[in-house]
């Protein structure tokens, strides 16, 4: 192999190495794309994660949306955890409150947090929360039981195709990451 | 045609070293190339067999031999040794004997990074096989590695990432070696639209290797952070979204795939027309139906999660994208039946291996543009449809075209021929049986049987059965093909072959101009004429 050759297999190599660390922060510059394209989308189904200020609307008496409430736990963590309705039919721009009931099924505190996800995603931004637990984390001593209720607003801007919005919540028991962040 | 071998002078050495120490320490090309393709056969018996455990414990309805736990590792590790073990291995062995002597260079570019590429991917599957005695289990989540279920995996997840993290840098490196030999190791004369498919093929896949490896190796990293560093790239309850690791695994996962079938269908496109004694049919249209194909894995790798709830939108862009697919696809199929009409055809072993592969990829690439359609997809998703589907493309299809690749130039590479009655009894074994073992898994699938389950409604017990005997069958006939290897290796037939091997192969390719078997270095003078019968 002359230098010639040698000269420009080095350079094409330090290119091609260049691309491949390239994409290696690629794949994590795909994180932010992917958190901002959801954000201005809406496509993942998420709601707003602070409480809005509840305001008169103009209540569409003539529409019905079918709200549905899944409650579910994460790795099967410890709590029971259920709302007290498993769906109901509501008005847009009336607000309406939901009771959810949670309990810590140890015998040592436990720091829960729940996520909340609407489906189907696009309707999540017309789907509104003045009040909900999962805005915070939830402290529980042992063996507590919490009523939490949720008080939401359908707004009568929805989309006439949406009739039934489901919105579910995971309880992750978060006790282990909250004491080593404290740490 | 031996002109190149009478020209040899004192400096150079003659052969390669004696003993064990030439494997380990070469960087010959050829050597390499065997080295990649007896791993990749040995990875192939490795997966082989955890396939039949998988096929055994399906036998009948029920939990017969294996643990659920134990069985889906078998799923997973199936998988992962099939894909980065066996086919991805056996294209760059391939790759390695090959391109040199089809572009007409004396060796690979960077022949020490090939030697190292090649035992880092020793290392990389000795540590993922290694997780198969560890406390929990080897991974057992599928190939896919999906958070959360992977982060429930126990001792072998760091060993698992790790083992892609160097089974990556591994690829990487053989492809950045690929990618420098083609730009600038060509013989005087081999201009780009002169090379053969194979060669540009390779050249496509490697910059696929570079483009996607590398996001995996970040995938998992993230993966592994979550677990040991308190990252929350995939953990909800501290801001992240489980459903971005399938976003940016199946970033990586689509063009991978195509990384398994683009250097298929380069050697399809190689040995076709040798066998129809005909150029191939378009020449030109074969390369940018290549680079089409390699353009939109990359805008398409949604389809393979239509069912975690993306809007409408996003689910006819990811369908008529993937539907698009099928048009380069179909030019490359129409390409190789143009070639074969009115050719005087022969069947020796290799080409009905690849007139198979384009049948039998042809079934395979219909049902994937049957998945395409996202309202049907529901019905298919993750039931043994989708196992059927890509099933057909890897077996028939890219491990078909290898045994091609194998009875093609084993000859060339050793001197012998293979014994031409087993390789077609070892071709019709194979053939028949595969069609038995992947066939009713459609009818499973459309029926509702879940992929990854080790036990079922017995409503699926017949052809589940009918399945298990035909992977029986077909994995017992790849021992053939192992003896017609070494009997190979070891004098053949006994009949020496010319120097083409193949009627007027010389015409086709460089590397049939040179003598048979290859000597240890060939062109290290550069060619003279280049061949032109593939335009």
């Amino acid at each position: 192999m002359n230098n010639d050759t040698k000269q420009k297999n080095r350079k094409l190599v330090r290119n091609l190495v260049l691309i491949a660390v390239g994409m290696f922060g690629f794949g994590y510059v795909l994180v932010p794309i992917y958190d901002v394209f959801c954000d201005i989308t809406g496509l993942n189904g998420k709601t707003a994660s602070v409480a809005a200020a509840e305001t008169a609307r103009d209540i569409d008496v003539s529409r019905e949306v079918t709200v549905e409430f899944v409650t579910s736990l994460n790795q099967a963590a410890p709590m029971a955890f259920r709302a007290e309705t498993y769906k109901m039919k509501v008005h847009p721009g009336q607000y309406y409150t939901v009771n959810f009931y949670a309990e810590n099924l140890t015998d040592k505190p436990m720091i829960a947090r729940a996520i909340p996800s609407i489906t189907p995603g696009l309707a999540a931004e017309f789907f509104t929360k003045t009040q909900c637990f999962c805005f915070d984390e939830q402290s529980f001593e042992a063996h507590e039981s919490k009523t939490m209720p949720v008080r939401f607003v359908v707004d009568p801007k929805l989309p006439k195709k949406y009739k039934i919005i489901t919105l579910a919540y995971t309880f992750f028991d978060n006790t282990e990451l909250t004491a080593k962040k404290q740490k | 045609m031996s002109a190149v071998v009478a020209e040899h002078d004192d400096h150079h050495d003659h052969g390669p070293e004696k003993g064990l120490l030439r494997w380990i320490i070469t960087t010959n090309h050829k050597d390499i190339g065997t080295l990649y393709l007896v791993f990749s056969l040995a990875m192939f018996f490795l997966g082989g067999a955890m396939a039949l455990v998988i096929r055994a414990e399906l036998f009948e309805p029920g939990l017969q031999f294996v643990e659920p736990q134990f069985f889906n590792s078998m799923t997973t590790m199936h998988a992962l040794i099939m894909v980065f073990g066996a086919v991805m291995p056996a294209f760059v062995g391939l790759a390695n004997w090959m391109i040199p002597l089809m572009i007409g260079a004396p060796d690979m570019a960077l022949p020490r990074m090939n030697n190292m590429s090649f035992w880092l991917l020793v290392a990389g599957a000795l540590l993922l096989a290694s997780t198969l005695f560890m406390e929990g289990g080897a991974p057992a989540s599928g190939w896919t590695l999906y958070p959360p279920l992977v982060l429930q995996t126990g001792a072998a997840l760091p060993f698992a990432i790790f083992s892609v993290h160097l089974l990556g840098i591994s690829s990487i490196m053989g492809a950045i070696n690929i990618i420098a030999t083609i730009f600038n190791m060509r013989a005087p004369g081999m201009t780009l639209m002169k090379m053969p498919l194979f060669v540009w093929t390779w050249l496509i896949t490697a910059f696929l290797l570079i483009a996607v490896m590398p996001v995996f190796a970040g995938a998992v990293t993230m993966l592994l952070t979550d677990r040991f560093f308190d990252t929350s790239f995939f953990n909800a309850a501290g801001g992240g979204d489980p459903v971005l690791y399938q976003h940016i695994f199946w970033f990586f996962g689509h063009p991978e795939v195509y990384v398994m079938i683009l250097p298929t269908f380069g050697v399809a496109s190689t040995i076709i027309p040798v066998f129809a004694r005909k150029p191939l049919f378009g020449y030109s249209s074969m390369v940018y139906a290549t680079a089409s194909i390699a353009f939109l894995s990359f805008i398409v790798w949604a389809h393979h999660m239509f069912t975690v709830g993306m809007p409408i939108a996003g689910e006819l862009y990811f369908m008529y994208a993937t539907m698009l697919i099928a048009i380069p696809t179909g030019v490359k199929v129409f390409n190789w039946t143009a070639t074969m009409w009115k050719g005087s055809m022969t069947f020796e072993t290799p080409m009905l291996f690849s007139i198979a592969f384009v049948v039998l990829f042809t079934l395979g690439g219909f049902t994937g543009l049957m998945m395409s359609v996202a309202p049907s997809d529901f019905q298919y998703h993750d039931t043994y449809f989708i196992v059927a589907h890509f099933h057909y493309t890897l077996v028939p299809a890219s491990v078909f075209i290898l045994m091609a690749a194998a009875y093609f130039w084993l000859p060339k590479w050793t001197g012998n021929m293979y014994d031409e009655k087993l390789g077609q009894l070892h071709f019709w074994l194979s053939a028949i049986s595969v069609n038995v073992l992947f066939f009713p898994q459609h009818f499973l699938g459309l029926a509702g049987m879940p992929r990854r389950i080790p036990d079922y409604a017995v409503q699926f017990a017949d052809w589940n059965m009918v399945s298990s005997i035909g992977a029986f069958v077909f994995g017992f006939s790849q021992l053939l093909f192992l003896y017609i290897v070494i009997k190979t290796i070891r004098g053949g037939t006994g009949e020496k072959v010319t120097d083409e091997v193949w009627e007027d192969a010389s015409k086709h390719s460089l590397e049939w101009t040179l003598p048979s078997p290859l000597p240890y270095h060939t062109f290290t003078t550069p060619p003279k004429e280049i061949p032109t019968e593939h335009f």
